[in-house]
């Protein structure tokens, strides 16, 4: 009988199965999607957000553990457990020497991305070269790995594993570690999830997902039924604004659209909904998904004019473009009087003093609701440009109840023998909101845990009845 | 597809930009560069997408730029989270291929033989085969016979001196013209303004060329070949193959002033400057294409564009060729199979002098141009941002 099955196959998976192996443990992986989409949603990230007391090789500076988390704390509004949280601040400063060992490279953070060069330290070549790499790790150290194996079911007894199944298979193994991921992919489970809205609309038929399509919460659902203790809402998750075009699937981070804070937003009615100038865009972006999808029909419209180009990552898809403002809300399908109302109150509103967009300028509106607090500048240099967003789903925060051990829990009792680790149980940590390269932190550290303990679970569990002879290592 | 589709009619619309229309292999740089400019996670990888994100938007000139500093490493393939079979199906070094091979096409001087690249293989396959039976017919017509009494390694009781320096230098010099009008025409389409190069740039790209700094990855472990695992044996046998190449082209230039400054003639001795410079980089010139050619055999399939093997693979095996015949002329120099021996060596050498121009070997003076325009570029960008 394997050791530690491993189901998932994604950065927290790798990282759980890496350590279990390492741990002396038989491994074996299940990873459901074929070997090309192999990765979940690690193959779409880019950085780790990293505590260092003092400059680290591409770390500047230093981004002590108080720091880290008060900026958790901010974007969580408290929804978020301190001694969890601060697990993974913690380790998130020790991991990356393992990392390395296993073949993961870092490198300076990318152009036009120097305000996260002191909290993330990014991936050489992203997270699928992250992928590639453990894959390639685990291989040469001896783990199994299937593809094509998405798993629908666990045997349970009394909150402890006894086999996984995939349709009519059994696997059989000492201990568990489930690591399949959130429900992104999952569009009815959404939809049931976000509910109708006020105008009778579904909200989340309008969601586009930026990650993975293997995401479909079969396993999650199945541990909730058979008494799992859950965290988290559904309806909460990694939720950034995206442009509209974007692929149903997979968009990654190209179909980011920088430019809003540099603009103005506005929803179908043409009008304003919230200050696109509160903060640096990498502390707001994660907001905007959330707040686009409290709009009618699930969209709105970033409006830059011909000054800000070049001062934000360029675009994928092409913006729409016109040399006056009535002709952009003709193009845009938008009602033109409004439209070309709110420009002109915002446009009248704006106290414009020294324009910067690498600190927070004194550039704002006044007596305007909402309030433009920072780079607020008339909307006067055509052409005008606008990219219609959609709300892009990244990951769902509703998850497992786990404890500092990565112990999933079954009725406020942790399982002696089964473990979760990533997004599906990224909700003990993050309740909502989002901080860039948070989840891989939370993935590392909760999969390094998950993986040892499971190591350590297979090695002392009784034998139970339908267990085999044990493992040499045992 | 229909997305990926609409993508690609979005990114053509997007690009009226240049007055010049691009060709369906340029558009397709461009579109890719659109997405990877939004991306950049490769960044660290190579001089690629530096010299992108120095970019908005991608003309003639900046696709031809970045598709020769594109080393065809294959580690943004790899890790591309948009690659096939993601809808954008996005594949950098075959895009940047397939543009170079338009780079070569159009800058080849004259411009009617650019087309030899598009049958690269075959050109260098016609090239040897005539060479060969020139210089065969030649020894014969001169020496009566192929096989003869052993003349103590005298080439030139065969072939007069004089005879095969104006040759061979006729058509080196008119191959050195060739490569120097098309990189110079290139090098005023990338660097219009004329940015003055600096010796710190210049260093730079001599350094990144010489070293093969950009197959190293950005990490040091190297490139892929079949699968994304990073080694560094291309790095290594492309290094034994141009520094044997080198140490191959110094015997000759040793020679060359041994016979005219020193009136000292060949042939010399083993232990002799030439012979010695000659076996050793004869040595780097066999390991380097017989790795060469077997990890060219080994690439994955999805690695650059496919129809430039035979170019590829003709270059390498004729390279290990001039070096194989040489070794064993050198060998066999004091039997009555020299006259044979240096016929056959002199056509291949003299296919690689005619094929220069309009073949692989033109890839190294493209990409050192194209990697000192990133090199000043580089300049440019840090002293605007530190200002």
């Amino acid at each position: 009988m394997i050791d530690v099955l491993v189901i998932g196959g994604g950065n927290a998976a790798l990282c759980a199965a890496l350590m279990a192996r390492e741990a002396g443990a038989s491994v074996m992986l299940l990873e459901s999607a074929p070997r090309e989409w192999r990765g979940g949603n690690s193959q779409h990230t880019r950085n780790l957000r990293c505590m260092h007391d003092a400059p680290q090789d591409v770390l500047v500076g230093a981004y002590p553990e108080e720091e880290f988390w008060q900026d958790l704390l901010k974007v969580t509004g408290g929804q978020t457990d301190e001694h969890l949280a601060r697990l993974v601040i913690r380790a998130s400063s020790s991991c990356r020497d393992w990392m390395r060992k296993h073949g993961v490279r870092f490198q300076p953070s990318l152009s036009g991305t120097l305000h996260v060069a002191r909290t993330n330290a990014f991936f050489m070549g992203g997270g699928k070269a992250l992928v590639n790499a453990y894959y390639r790790s685990a291989e040469n150290l001896g783990v199994q790995i299937r593809y094509n194996a998405p798993v629908d079911a666990l045997e349970l007894q009394d909150g402890r594993f006894v086999a996984a199944r995939i349709g009519q298979e059994r696997i059989p193994a000492r201990a568990c570690v489930v690591a399949s991921g959130g429900f992104e992919s999952n569009r009815e489970w959404l939809r049931e999830a976000w509910g109708q809205n006020e105008n009778g609309e579904w909200p989340a038929d309008n969601f586009r997902i930026r990650g993975t399509r293997f995401n479909m919460g079969v396993l999650l659902k199945h541990l909730l039924e058979s008494g799992a203790d859950a965290i988290g809402d559904p309806t909460q998750s990694h939720c950034v604004a995206i442009d509209a075009r974007a692929p149903m699937y997979d968009g990654g981070i190209c179909t980011r659209v920088d430019c809003l804070s540099l603009g103005v937003m506005v929803n179908q009615n043409a009008v304003r909904f919230y200050d696109e100038g509160e903060d640096f865009w990498p502390k707001r972006y994660a907001i905007w998904g959330r707040l686009v999808a409290q709009q009618p029909g699930q969209i709105g419209y970033c409006i830059i004019d011909a000054k800000p180009w070049g001062l934000f990552m360029p675009p994928v898809f092409p913006g729409e473009q016109a040399n006056t403002l009535d002709e952009l809300a003709r193009k845009l399908g938008l009602d033109e009087q409004a439209f070309v109302r709110t420009i002109s109150e915002y446009n009248a509103a704006c106290r414009v003093g020294t324009f910067n967009h690498e600190t927070l300028d004194d550039c704002h509106t006044e007596g305007l609701t909402p309030a433009k607090t920072h780079w607020a500048r008339p909307l006067d240099t055509p052409p005008y440009y606008a990219f219609a967003l959609r709300p892009g789903i990244t990951f769902t925060y509703l998850g497992v109840k786990v404890n500092d051990q990565a112990a999933v829990h079954f009725g406020g009792e942790p399982s002696p023998n089964l473990f979760a680790a990533g997004e599906v149980m990224a909700g003990n940590v993050l309740g909502k909101g989002y901080t860039a390269g948070v989840g891989m932190s939370i993935g590392t550290a909760f999969g390094r845990i998950a993986g040892t303990q499971a190591a350590l679970a297979a090695r002392t569990q009784p034998e139970t009845q339908n267990a085999g002879p044990l493992h040499a290592t045992a | 597809m229909q997305q990926l589709e609409s993508l690609a009619e979005q990114a053509i619309q997007f690009m009226p930009r240049s007055a010049v229309a691009l060709t369906p292999e340029e558009a397709e740089v461009d579109r890719v560069m659109t997405v990877c400019n939004a991306c950049r996670y490769c960044e660290g990888f190579c001089a690629v997408f530096p010299a992108m994100t120095r970019l908005l938007e991608f003309g003639k000139a900046d696709i031809h730029h970045l598709a020769n500093v594109c080393h065809n490493c294959g580690a943004c393939l790899h890790s591309c989270q948009y690659a096939p079979p993601h809808e954008f199906a996005l594949n950098v070094p075959q895009a940047l291929a397939k543009a170079r091979a338009q780079t070569y096409t159009e800058y080849a001087w004259p411009p009617a033989l650019g087309s030899l690249y598009r049958r690269a293989g075959l050109t260098v396959a016609l090239s040897m085969a005539g060479a060969l039976a020139f210089f065969l017919v030649l020894a014969l017509q001169i020496s009566g016979t192929l096989l003869h009494e052993p003349l103590a390694g005298n080439f030139y009781a065969i072939f007069p001196h004089n005879m095969l320096a104006l040759m061979f230098g006729v058509v080196f010099l008119f191959s050195v013209l060739a490569l120097a009008i098309g990189v110079r025409r290139f090098w005023r389409d990338i660097s219009p303004a004329g940015p003055a190069v600096s010796r710190e740039a210049a260093a730079e790209a001599a350094r990144n060329a010489l070293t093969l700094k950009y197959l190293d990855g950005g990490h040091g472990n190297g490139c892929n070949d079949e699968d994304d695992r990073y080694t560094l044996r291309r790095r290594m046998f492309h290094h034994f193959t141009f520094y044997g190449f080198m140490l191959c082209f110094a015997a000759t230039s040793v020679a060359t002033l041994y016979h005219y400054l020193l009136d000292y003639h060949a042939p010399y001795p083993i232990m002799s400057l030439p012979v010695q410079l000659g076996i050793w980089g004869g040595v780097g010139l066999l390991i380097g294409p017989a790795g060469l050619l077997w990890l060219n055999l080994r690439r994955h399939p999805l690695h650059g564009d496919p129809a430039q093997r035979p170019m590829d693979r003709g270059f390498i095996v004729l390279l290990f060729l001039i070096s194989l015949s040489g070794l064993a002329l050198l060998a066999w120099r004091d039997t009555s199979a020299m006259a044979l021996l240096l016929a056959v060596h002199l056509g291949f050498v003299m296919a690689l002098f005619l094929t220069m121009p309009y073949g692989k070997f033109a890839h190294g003076i493209y990409r050192c141009a194209a990697l000192l325009k990133s090199a000043v570029d580089r300049r440019k960008t840090a002293k605007a941002s530190a200002a």
